[in-house]
């Protein structure tokens, strides 16, 4: 089985083992496009763990998928500042559009903290605010022909590579 | 008179909009100067100044900072400073911009923090959906360390300090301190019974300071003006500066950096542009989703932390207000707020794992037309469960504050708007819908 890319930098950061888990579980799910159960166990082998106790964690958490995901997460607000800046409409929009495409996974999200450019998405954890519909849809054709670059999966890796 | 901004905190941000986070823009704007100042002091000399500007919490308790810091025993090693940035109260923004925009003074403030503690490994646990924040911040600690301001033998003064960031991965309840200090040790984000406070036995059992970014990030200020100087800004006990998440129907939604003291009303027209939509302001949430709500009647209330919570039973919070105009269905509002609260409880306490439930269950029928005379009284009484009393500042049957968080909105529902949820159930329906 290939290493878990940078487990060695990430465990040095930390005086105790376990709390590598977190940056461990976002580097599997970068690698594979989400977190599958043979890697929650090479979690758990890394770090001295059972691999329920790796699940326990890592289902606590909402970044953390245990399904196969579109190579592009689209997470729209709708939480107050969004709702009431048409936040529900565009998730409702997003979604309909995208609901056959392999390539999109649409979710309904909480307030992500960007409430002065409402309503507000995520594509692969980038920032896009001021959406309607219409320009959301643009920007995620966008990311899909190349002419965006997305974050990963999980967000870490920023468009052009690990600075 | 219109009121203008005081600009500590975003200085720099504001001042250079283009490139306030790298390095070249940080060292011409004095950048590491104050920790080079603080770095000459004596580290309890440090802590008298932040003692003396009356620096509260930024976070949402506004417990006061230097006395958060004195609880830490003395001659207990190692002993660790934790950066809360796990800003996912709703409608608050303010740590996503300071770490974005001004990563290094945030890096500068936890060395100044460190070396006043005796702290030598810190942590910032940023909130998972912050890509670009936790970049930025990486970035600014290698950078910062590449030139010897921290890391080992920080500026030359043989003081050594490490620094981790650590990315959340999407939990609100991990912003509650106790909370986070599992998921940093790499476990469920689910609170711990006090005592022991984090100050006794924190992260890894160890004697622990957890601070909000804003806090942190106001360090290099206080130690720039001195803390007297800092601390002759504001109102009573409400001391300095600190910003404000202004949004909802205002024309510019934004962050503000105020002194404390001007009013809800200066904010939200001096700064905020006004009220966008019918008016007046049908209500607003003075501190986050976690506060009870006020309406326009109150628009004159100065921003002071104790004034609001002892006259008027609501906080400054994490200083997000929220304004609503005469087109936002408050119920609707309150069933949004329910359904972040039931979809984030941590389900260690029954209180709130059930109470946040039902209060989105009910609030849920009265907003889509199935309402019944009697649920006003029902969502009154599955508060009481949680926050017994129902009154501010409250009381609890939870370990952590997110369950009578959760009942904030329908107690101003029952304060402000008995007769919206009274048409609602009448008419079967929302009138806004």
């Amino acid at each position: 089985m290939s290493p878990i890319p940078g487990a060695d930098d990430i465990l040095a950061r930390y005086p105790v083992k376990r709390s590598a888990l977190m940056p461990l579980l976002h580097a599997v799910q970068e690698r594979d496009g989400y977190v599958t159960e043979a890697a929650m166990e090479e979690v758990a082998e890394q770090i001295g763990l059972t691999s329920a106790e790796v699940l326990g964690v890592c289902s606590f958490y909402s970044m953390f998928k245990r399904t196969p995901q579109g190579k592009l997460l689209v997470s729209v607000c709708t939480s107050v500042s969004c709702m009431v800046n048409g936040g529900e409409e565009l998730h409702a929009a997003l979604r309909e559009r995208y609901a056959d495409d392999p390539e999109v996974t649409v979710e309904e999200v909480e307030c992500l903290a960007a409430d002065d450019g409402a309503p507000v998405m995520q594509v692969n954890y980038g920032f896009h605010e001021r959406m309607t519909p219409e320009t959301a849809e643009r920007i995620v054709e966008d990311y899909k022909a190349g002419r965006l670059t997305p974050r990963s999966i999980s967000g870490t890796t920023p468009p052009g590579g690990t600075p | 008179m219109t009121a203008t901004e005081t600009r500590i905190v975003t200085k720099r941000l504001r001042e250079r909009p283009d490139d306030s986070w790298t390095l070249a823009a940080v060292q011409q704007t004095g950048g590491y100067d104050a920790l080079r100042k603080a770095l000459s002091m004596e580290p309890a000399a440090i802590a008298e100044e932040v003692k003396a500007s009356g620096l509260r919490g930024r976070g949402g308790a506004g417990f006061p900072t230097a006395t958060k810091w004195s609880f830490l025993p003395a001659g207990i090693e190692p002993r660790y400073l934790v950066v809360n940035s796990d800003e996912a109260e709703p409608s608050t923004f303010k740590d996503r911009m300071l770490i974005e925009r001004d990563p290094h003074q945030l890096v500068e403030g936890i060395a100044i923090a460190s070396f006043a503690l005796g702290v030598h490994h810190a942590f910032v646990y940023v909130r998972g959906e912050f890509a670009l924040g936790a970049e930025r911040l990486t970035k600014a600690v290698a950078e910062a360390r590449a030139d010897g301001l921290v890391g080992p033998d920080m500026c030359g003064s043989g003081f050594d300090l490490d620094i981790t960031i650590h990315r959340g991965a999407g939990a609100y309840i991990c912003g509650e301190e106790t909370a986070l200090l599992n998921s940093l040790e790499g476990d469920r984000g689910m609170p711990r019974i006090r005592p022991p406070f984090p100050a006794i036995a924190g992260l890894y059992a160890k004697p622990t300071v957890v601070n909000n970014v804003e806090t942190i990030s106001t360090l290099p200020g206080i130690i720039t003006m001195g803390g007297e100087a800092y601390g002759a800004l504001g109102v009573e006990r409400s001391r300095g500066s600190r910003i404000f998440s202004l949004s909802g129907n205002v024309n510019r939604p934004g962050n503000y950096e105020l002194e404390l003291g001007l009013t809800f009303r200066q904010l939200i027209d001096d700064f905020g542009g006004g009220l966008k939509g019918p008016g007046p302001v049908k209500f607003f949430i003075p501190g986050g989703a976690s506060s009870q709500w006020l309406t326009d009647e109150h628009l004159d209330v100065p921003l002071d932390m104790d004034l609001v919570t002892q006259k008027y039973g609501v906080m400054l919070g994490s200083g997000a207000v929220m304004v609503y105009n005469q087109d936002v269905c408050p119920v609707r509002v309150a069933l949004r707020l329910a359904k972040f609260f039931a979809h984030e409880s941590c389900g260690k306490c029954t209180p709130c794992r059930e109470g946040t439930g039902w209060i989105q269950k009910v609030l849920y029928r009265i907003e889509h037309g199935e309402g019944r005379d009697t649920d006003l009284d029902l969502l009154l009484d599955v508060g009481d469960n949680i926050s017994p009393g129902l009154n501010a500042p409250f009381t609890q049957t939870t370990i952590c504050p997110l369950g009578p968080s959760a009942v904030s909105a329908v107690v101003s529902l029952n304060k402000f708007f008995r007769d919206d949820v009274a048409r609602h159930v009448k008419e079967g329906a929302c009138r806004a819908a």
